[in-house]
């Protein structure tokens, strides 16, 4: 039966809202950073989620916020150049207009975590959304215990917002840690996957939550080793991307077994997800 | 279930009245839609008279969700330099001949389209409808509405026919129902033998219309698929899959959908278009950088069948979400489609 009282007049869920590109700059090779915000009134949304971003006339494609929603005048993306949408949006400039939607998804669970140990495991571009709880925290920093942020990325030349981890290595109220997978000269940090500076903080994770987030791949390895240094599942988090399509949980593009990526995720709790076979 | 519930009509119309009430509202240019006859089978369309309408007709080829989800539905115009806006294209339509199992489908897209947050093009359509539904008169070669509880249906449509032989019982189930009766001048009221007589068309199509038997009741579906994930039915099935999506297609309850932009050749403006998708497709769960979350066949049939009966169910108050019309069964060429067969499988392994 229909269960709502739409009419003509109501609000249509796929309509985009027009948003202006208030600053852009690529951040390396392939990763553009870009400052937005809606031309009618300010975005308001929660740490994890996401919009779905239009170009008249290529598509739409799904971009998780960067920024949190304590940082005022503008939100922030970090797009990819990856197909059509992607592409186009690279090519845009400062003052171009695109279409949102949004926010979406349930985001993370910000008023949970307060007052625990966070532990943040972020595999490349994955840093991006974890980032958006990030700085939650950082400005809401006496409400959370301590910070704890492992970075690692594919190679050097990849990196992501690499003046915020400098900053954040040199921080007094957070340990920021990072590696790159493949050695290079103007590199002297740590060399390896991610889940090799899992055993430099074991300290850290014991009664931590940790929030993991990166390519599908690595789940699987940052799971295990987590496994390992014994933190239970129930205490750790995982950002789910899917191909979200409409949004709303109507397409079916987004699912997970029964779950709708764009409804009830993309951050999960692993224990919770114990009946969802697809998700790792 | 007799009369006297709803105060709502109930009519007995013979075959030329019917023809006459058609005729007219065909006249007055209420936009008819009705089964015809497609070659040898059957296709909802548009009718020209009311001669073309055949309620004797087993099944259709493609559900009639396509008046509610068209294939290809253009959701907002765009201007490149001026933003978006929405289309609502709906209309009134009058759709005669929807079977008990289609009008059971559509109850459940209602549901699923208008819950959380409401789909205003599905609702726009749906609410301009009028839909007169029909009992099954010859049932199809695949049909197993009687297992799915799908064989008679009560609720959801504004008019329901059913023929009784010499001349059909219609009943009103709606105001726009009630005012759609009332254009048949001087019918008279059904009787209480006419009202037995319908009573018997429910008996026989509730028995008759099973030409496939689950060997459980649909209710237990969810249960059974709960330990069914890791079957070997999965891969025995999808061995010889085609992952041509016919499935989905010809599916009242499949409503997986794409969103496609169109650029004029002015570059300038386009539409914003949804168009049917199917999970059984390979490129289903593709994201950006390749990455395929469901790119085993075996993964994308199962899929299917757990929301048919597990996922959809969860969200529609607990109706399994397969509706026994057999279409699946008759549209996939290398006949593994079939529920049914399916879940028996699982069940010669699986006890409940």
């Amino acid at each position: 039966m229909i269960e709502c009282s739409c009419d003509k007049n109501s609000k249509d869920i796929y309509l985009p809202e027009l948003a202006t590109i208030k600053k852009r700059r690529m951040m390396n090779g392939t990763e553009l950073y870009m400052q937005l915000e809606l031309d009618a009134s300010p975005l308001v949304y929660k740490p994890g989620q996401f919009v779905e971003v239009s170009v008249a006339g290529v598509g739409e494609a799904p971009i998780s916020i960067s920024s949190s929603p304590t940082q005022k005048g503008f939100f922030e993306l970090v797009v990819r150049n990856a197909g059509n949408v992607t592409k186009k949006l690279h090519q845009m400039s400062q003052g171009d207009k695109v279409g949102i939607r949004g926010p979406f998804g349930k985001g993370y669970p910000a008023d949970e975590m307060k007052g625990r140990d966070l532990v943040f495991v972020c595999g490349g571009i994955g840093l991006v959304p974890q980032r958006s709880f990030i700085n939650y925290v950082l400005d809401n920093r006496p409400d959370y215990g301590e910070v704890t942020i492992l970075q690692g990325t594919k190679c050097f030349s990849m990196r992501v917002y690499r003046e915020e981890c400098e900053q954040w290595a040199h921080r007094g109220d957070l340990t920021f840690m990072e590696t790159v997978d493949e050695a290079h000269d103007c590199w002297t940090g740590n060399v390896g996957v991610v889940t090799t500076l899992i055993p430099k903080i074991e300290s850290k994770l014991k009664g931590a939550a940790v929030f993991v987030c990166g390519p599908p791949v690595m789940y699987k390895f940052v799971l295990m080793s987590l496994a390992e240094a014994e933190v239970p599942r129930e205490d750790v988090y995982v950002n789910l991307e899917r191909r979200m399509k409409c949004g709303v949980g109507k397409c079916g593009h987004c699912q997970i077994n029964h779950h709708y990526v764009c409804q009830d995720g993309p951050v999960y709790n692993y224990a919770a997800l114990g009946t969802a076979p697809e998700a790792i | 279930m007799l009369t006297g519930n709803r105060n709502m009509s109930i009519k007995k119309l013979d075959r030329k009245a019917l023809g006459r009430l058609i005729d007219g509202l065909i006249a007055a240019n209420r936009n008819v839609i009705g089964v015809k006859a497609k070659g040898d089978r059957f296709a909802f369309g548009k009718l020209d008279s009311a001669d073309e309408l055949r309620l004797d007709y087993d099944v259709t080829l493609l559900p009639p969700r396509k008046y509610f989800q068209p294939q290809v539905e253009t959701l907002l115009t765009f201007k490149v330099s001026d933003g978006y806006k929405p289309v609502d294209d709906s209309a009134e339509m009058i759709l005669v001949g929807v079977h008990p199992y289609d009008m059971v489908a559509i109850n459940q897209m209602d549901t699923i389209f208008s819950q959380d947050q409401c789909d205003k093009h599905y609702v726009m359509r749906r609410q301009k409808a009028t839909i007169i539904a029909c009992d099954v008169v010859n049932a199809s070669k695949n049909v197993f509405a009687s297992e799915m509880g799908t064989a008679v249906v009560r609720e959801g449509y504004d008019v329901l026919l059913t023929d009784i032989g010499d001349s059909f019982v219609a009943e009103a189930a709606t105001e726009k129902g009630e005012a759609l009766l009332a254009l048949a001048k001087g019918a008279a009221d059904a009787n209480k033998a006419d009202l037995q007589k319908r009573e018997q068309v429910w008996a026989r199509n509730k028995a008759a219309l099973g030409r496939h038997k689950l060997g459980c009741k649909p209710s237990d579906l969810p249960k059974l698929l709960e330990k069914a994930y890791g079957h070997a039915v999965w891969e025995e099935k999808a061995e010889t899959c085609y992952s041509c999506g016919s499935c989905n297609q010809v599916c009242p309850t499949c409503y997986c959908f794409d969103v496609q932009d169109r650029l004029n050749w002015d570059l300038q403006s386009g539409q914003r278009n949804r168009v049917w998708d199917g999970c059984l497709l390979e490129q289903f769960a593709v994201v950006a950088g390749n990455h395929n979350f469901r790119k085993k066949r075996a993964d994308r049939f199962r899929h299917r069948l757990y929301r048919k009966g597990m996922y959809v169910p969860a969200k529609i108050g607990g109706q399994i979400a397969c509706v026994g019309c057999g279409r699946c069964v008759g549209a996939c060429i290398p006949d593994i489609a079939n529920p049914v067969a399916v879940y028996n499988r699982i069940l010669e392994d699986i006890k409940l």
